[in-house]
């Protein structure tokens, strides 16, 4: 078992390696010149963009850039923004934040979504599970900006439950709401995820055995259903953490929180290739986590799973 | 399904692209003063400064709004636009070439340094130098011994005394001491060129507020200014602070001032617009700003050239109705143009000769195409392009539906993902059709809406435009000794725009904001930002 | 542990001998094909009600999407201001969008890009994720590593930034196959993930011990005995993920880098509803209707076909 952590542990190398230069590369990739953009409408003076080229190694070949901020790296020097901020100070804004945000949503999609999965899978077919099959299409089909803007003007401005936006009162009461509009999808798969995989193993030999036993239902439910139904749900949930903290630009938008998908995209607007691939480079650290709890939860969920 | 979530940002990027597209900000706010404490803190909205906090560095209204309020220049802008003496005691000149400019005394930066003529002078030259790269550097480009190629002394500056310091420009300029007020001519203290980076995080001023404290500015979040005690200035702080909150979507920050969380709003987002009125009442504001959007033909598109070209720059032009698209699109916050200026500049005139081209005429419309298609038939696509990030996809589509069912052409939007992208086929002149762009007053002037649009070889001449009668019209507008003078040159030379159509004007932006029943005091300056240092806390 | 005291239980073990009289069952006939699995499930699908039902739906979408002048006489493009927002009227049953519009028009016309881009962007994803996800879980080791890793990359790119780069590269030929490459892109990582766990979780089942003691070569073993059994999930998320492909083309579109402005979509008209959510909410509604309607057939296919492939819920 170490010696299989150790050897994933080992594998970010060649993925911090890969994930980089692919990113990077995309960056370089992109249409625009960051550096004339900066002079907004009025655009810059060609004296001036050349300096700022400069200053940014921009004006250096691909492979020359990215060897750069490889050196960067390893003296901890991730550069700076073109607002002249370094790069590691915007990650330490961003990103506790996006973590506390991303695992209240995990929350919220983990407990919600199994506990509902689970009564709709042993009710198939009733009421409940086709209330909940409307309501996970309602959060497909209806886009975030829609659910988070309702969720903002009727819970904060007209009931006033709850903050309407975060900023800089960073706390749990202020992320409840966000981290329900940002789990909001992921809430749809999980459920979808749970109702049929206990569905699927309500009529598996060993639930019959142990129903046959003469085992009480909630244990024969919690025990010997769940338990078995959890593999593609785990699965789900462990990828999805990082996606969660890389991709909730439209929550931050809306209720104003300084997170990674707001910084992330707006260095890709901009063009800012350090800031892009440092955040993304973090991101991929946390999915080869998440992914690796994720497997090594298999284990403990299904003995017949096992890592030499 | 990460997917999703970034579905409908749009209004996200609303902001920030709104601070690009204005490309500059001049400003008028300010507020503070003596400490009094004679209220509580005002919180306004804001963006997050794209640049470090130097005056020179500064060209958008995220940090524009900070530098207005953090630092006073020469002169100060009134709500109306109209320039006052703040730190200049006198500004004077003969010829409209050399001016003379004598300092109020007892000035200080909130180091305890006192306010000189140095002050100005160094840090006209840090921000004219070719090695420092400052955003704002075009602003010194008329003063004597400005460079674009190489680090070069402003030698048109002298120092004559303490307060009293002489500036010679080039040529002669009439509207010069009006641009003073621009954050790009606000002194420095000398604390500032030891680490400009260091200063660039925390400014130290002259100015109604002061940055509050060592952690005052908590970047993408806020920034906490309070009243400057040494500020001896017209625009003392009537309130006890102010703290501008960043905001990445409208919608959000109009959510919060409806839930009083937010004080002052600059922006209502689209979706509030029909809504504005009943929910902000009185504190509703929605007037005419200094911001023009236009529709910018290349000189030298195919069919859009010579007689032809003519024809069809102004069928075009009067196949967009205008009137319509800003009530159903806009919701009657933009303004029909009436020329290519704003109708908040002094001299500014809905009169025109040549302005009926403005006026929607579906059937003259029609009637100058088929002229145009006379000389030779028009084939292909009329495109518009435009960013997606800054909210212009539904104009966009409006005129070329106009379009389509006027002139029964074939007209469509031509989106690009970001404004640097549209920016970059544009200069390059690697755009195939027509492109949407829009201009943001950097000071009160008629000058300023045409010298770097449509002068010969002018920065922002993006239509390639070039025209001598034009050119001598605006020089001879640049070199009148009064305002007056100069208008009529410039009134002259719009006519003359109204001949070729380089752009065609569409709406002037309105200033659409409103405040919270937590304040009262709120008026909106000639560049769409509040006066913040007025603003009282109820 | 219960799971090793019902290991050695069949399922068969408990077959219908006292239905089936003993001579059928000794009797084989040994000419005949042994029914495939898929054969079963095509048995047992035709006899459930809730795939007609579903069937019936996507095949109105999919006819909607095929030819939609059979459902409207309207141009979705012809839109003239004066009619902007304004509520239903005769001939116009949804009423009209903020460019004035024909709403029901558009949502007529919108099927096709939309349908296209969710169906085709969740075959691929299914096709590439399920492949690379099956392989690396079943095969393991160094299978695993390197495939799991790539995927892990794959993971971290932001949408944003690959769509981007890639739809400038095509930007002279924009159209709904490049739109299906980057949702691909962008996709296909997180199935792979759902697939590579079921996998592992059934590979070990006893059936599949029994299939290569047989003598069943790894690969068919894979193809015939794993993924079948696999299947269930990554059914389960590929139909929630169309609606959200669906929607995800309206993002694009709304940064400039989605399908051409003159092609009409689903996604597209929901995002642009977005400004009129204060004051005409229903401009959002129909569109929206849609989708859901579309997903909901394409999720009760779904659990239809995940049904019929479970032999145990088949039984019941």
């Amino acid at each position: 078992m170490a010696w299989y952590v150790g050897r994933r542990l080992l594998q970010m190398i060649p993925v911090f390696l890969g994930a980089t230069l692919l990113i990077y590369a995309m960056v370089f990739l992109l249409p625009g010149d960051p550096v004339a953009a900066l002079g907004g409408e009025r655009g810059l003076n060609p004296a001036v963009a050349a300096q700022i080229r400069a200053e940014y190694n921009l004006d250096k070949p691909f492979l020359v850039q990215y060897l750069l901020y490889l050196q960067g790296i390893f003296t901890f020097d991730l550069g700076t923004t073109f607002s002249g901020r370094p790069v590691t100070d915007v990650m330490a804004d961003a990103f506790p934040v996006t973590f506390q945000l991303a695992v209240m949503a995990l929350a919220f999609e983990a407990v919600f979504g199994i506990a509902a999965g689970v009564i709709a899978g042993l009710r198939k077919g009733k009421a409940f599970d086709a209330t909940v099959l409307v309501l996970s299409l309602l959060v497909v089909a209806v886009p975030t900006f829609v659910i988070g803007f309702v969720m903002q003007f009727v819970v904060g401005v007209k009931l006033r439950w709850l903050p309407t936006a975060v900023g800089s009162d960073v706390s749990f009461t202020s992320l409840i709401m966000p981290a329900i509009v940002l789990g909001a999808v992921s809430f749809a798969y999980v459920l979808r995820l749970t109702r049929n995989s206990v569905a699927e193993n309500l009529t598996a030999d060993h639930v019959r055995t142990a129903t046959a036993k003469g085992l009480s239902r909630p244990r024969v439910v919690s025990v010997h259903v769940l338990r078995n139904s959890l593999i593609p749900v785990v699965t789900f949930l462990g990828a999805d953490l990082g996606a969660l903290m890389g991709g909730a630009i439209i929550t931050e938008g809306i209720f104003n929180i300084n997170g990674v998908g707001g910084t992330l995209f707006r260095a890709i607007q901009q063009g800012q290739s350090t800031t892009v691939v440092s955040v993304t480079t973090v991101l991929v650290i946390v999915y080869i986590v998440a992914n690796l709890l994720v497997d090594l939860l298999y284990a403990a969920l299904d003995p017949r799973i096992r890592y030499a | 399904m990460k997917i999703r979530r970034f579905a409908g940002f749009a209004a996200t990027i609303a902001v920030g692209a709104l601070a690009l597209t204005s490309c500059a900000s001049a400003g008028t706010d300010g507020g503070g003063s003596t400490a009094d404490s004679s209220g509580g803190i005002v919180t306004a909205w804001g963006s997050e400064p794209q640049n470090p906090l130097i005056p020179t560095n500064t060209n958008e209204v995220g940090g524009g709004k900070i530098i207005d309020l953090v630092f006073s220049g020469l002169v100060y802008y009134d709500a109306d636009g109209a320039a006052h003496n703040e730190v200049a005691k006198s500004i004077e000149t003969e010829d409209a070439q050399t001016y003379t400019i004598t300092l109020n005394e007892g000035w200080t930066f909130t180091n305890g340094e006192p306010v000189t003529s140095e002050s100005f002078v160094d840090a006209w030259n840090y921000g004219a130098q070719l090695s420092n790269a400052q955003l704002s550097s075009y602003f010194f480009e008329g003063i004597e011994g400005f460079s674009w190629d190489e680090d070069s002394e402003l030698t048109g500056l002298q120092i004559v005394d303490d307060t009293t310091f002489t500036v010679k420009l080039k040529q002669p300029e009439a509207d010069f001491p009006l641009r003073l007020g621009y954050s790009a001519y606000f002194p420095l203290p000398q604390v500032a060129f030891e680490d400009m980076d260091a200063f660039g995080e925390h400014p130290i001023g002259n100015g109604p507020y002061k940055v509050a404290s060592e952690d005052a500015w908590q970047h993408n979040v806020e920034i906490a200014l309070a009243p400057n005690e040494d500020y001896s200035g017209d625009r003392e702080a009537q309130n006890g602070g102010v703290t501008v909150k960043f905001y990445e979507t409208l919608d959000g920050a109009y959510n919060d001032l409806l839930a009083g969380q937010l004080d002052v709003l600059d922006q209502v987002p689209d979706s509030a617009f029909s809504t504005l009125e009943d929910e902000l009442g009185d504190r509703a504001v929605n007037q005419p700003a200094a911001m023009i959007q236009t529709l910018i033909i290349p000189m030298d598109l195919e069919h859009f050239t010579g007689a032809e070209g003519q024809l069809r720059r102004q069928a075009i032009s009067m196949a967009i109705n205008r009137e319509e698209i800003t009530e159903a699109i806009f919701e009657g916050t933009r303004t029909p143009a009436d020329d290519f200026t704003s109708p908040v500049i002094d001299g500014w005139s809905d009169d025109v000769t040549g302005s009926e081209v403005l006026d929607y005429n579906a059937a003259k419309a029609k009637e100058l195409w088929a002229q145009a298609d006379a000389i030779s038939p028009y084939t292909g696509t009329f495109t518009i392009g435009y960013n997606s990030d800054g909210g212009h996809q539904a104009w966009v589509d409006a005129v070329a539906n106009s379009l389509r069912n006027t002139l029964g052409i074939s007209a469509e939007g031509n989106p690009y993902p970001a404004f640097k992208d549209l920016r970059e086929d544009v200069t390059n002149g690697a755009i195939s059709g027509a492109f949407r762009s829009g201009w943001q007053a950097d000071y009160p002037g008629l000058y300023n809406f045409l010298g770097p649009l449509y002068g010969t070889g002018a920065g922002s001449n993006d239509a390639g435009y070039s025209n001598a009668e034009f050119d001598s019209l605006l020089a001879q507008g640049s070199a009148a000794t009064s305002v007056d003078e100069a208008n009529e040159y410039f009134t002259q030379a719009q006519e003359v725009l109204f001949q070729d159509l380089p752009a065609i004007p569409l709406w002037y932006q309105n200033v659409t904001g409103g405040s919270a029943d937590t304040v009262s005091n709120v008026e909106f300056g000639w560049n769409s930002v509040p006066l913040l240092y007025e603003v009282t806390k109820n | 542990m219960p799971d090793a005291t019902t290991r050695p239980h069949q399922a068969h073990f408990f077959a219908n001998l006292d239905q089936a009289p003993l001579e059928v069952v000794d009797s084989i006939d040994e000419g005949a094909a042994p029914a495939s699995l898929w054969a079963d499930a095509w048995h047992s699908l035709r006899r459930r009600p809730l795939f007609w039902i579903s069937a019936a739906l996507i095949l109105l979408v999919v006819a909607v999407a095929a030819f939609p002048g059979l459902f409207t006489s309207t141009d979705p493009r012809f839109c003239e201001l004066k009619n902007s927002l304004d509520g239903p009227s005769a001939g116009h049953p949804f009423g009209f969008d903020r460019q004035g519009c024909d709403i029901y028009a558009r949502t007529i016309y919108g099927a096709r890009a939309s349908v296209l881009v969710g169906v085709l962007t969740t075959i691929v994803v299914v096709l590439v994720g399920g492949l690379i996800g099956a392989v690396a879980g079943f095969f393991g080791g160094w299978f695993d590593a390197v495939l799991s890793r790539v995927t892990d990359i794959f993971f971290a790119i932001p949408l944003v930034l690959a769509a981007i780069v890639v739809m400038q590269m095509f930007k002279e030929s924009r159209n709904i196959l490049t739109v299906v490459v980057v949702l691909g892109i962008f996709g296909w990582p997180q199935l792979a993930r759902v697939m590579r766990g079921a996998v592992m979780s059934v590979k070990n089942a006893d059936f599949v011990t029994a299939a290569k003691s047989l003598g069943a070569s790894r690969v068919k073993t894979l193809l015939r005995h794993v993924i079948p059994n696999a299947a269930a999930p990554v059914i389960v998320y590929a139909t929630v993920a169309l609606g959200t492909f669906i929607v995800a083309e309206a993002t694009l579109s709304f940064l400039g880098i989605g399908l051409p402005p003159e092609v009409t979509s689903w996604g597209a008209d929901i995002s642009k509803a977005q400004t009129s959510l204060r004051s005409q909410p229903s401009v959002l509604f129909y569109p929206a209707g849609a989708l859901a309607l579309t997903v909901l057939s394409f999720i009760m296919m779904g659990d239809a076909v995940r049904d019929a492939l479970d032999p145990k819920a088949r039984k019941r």
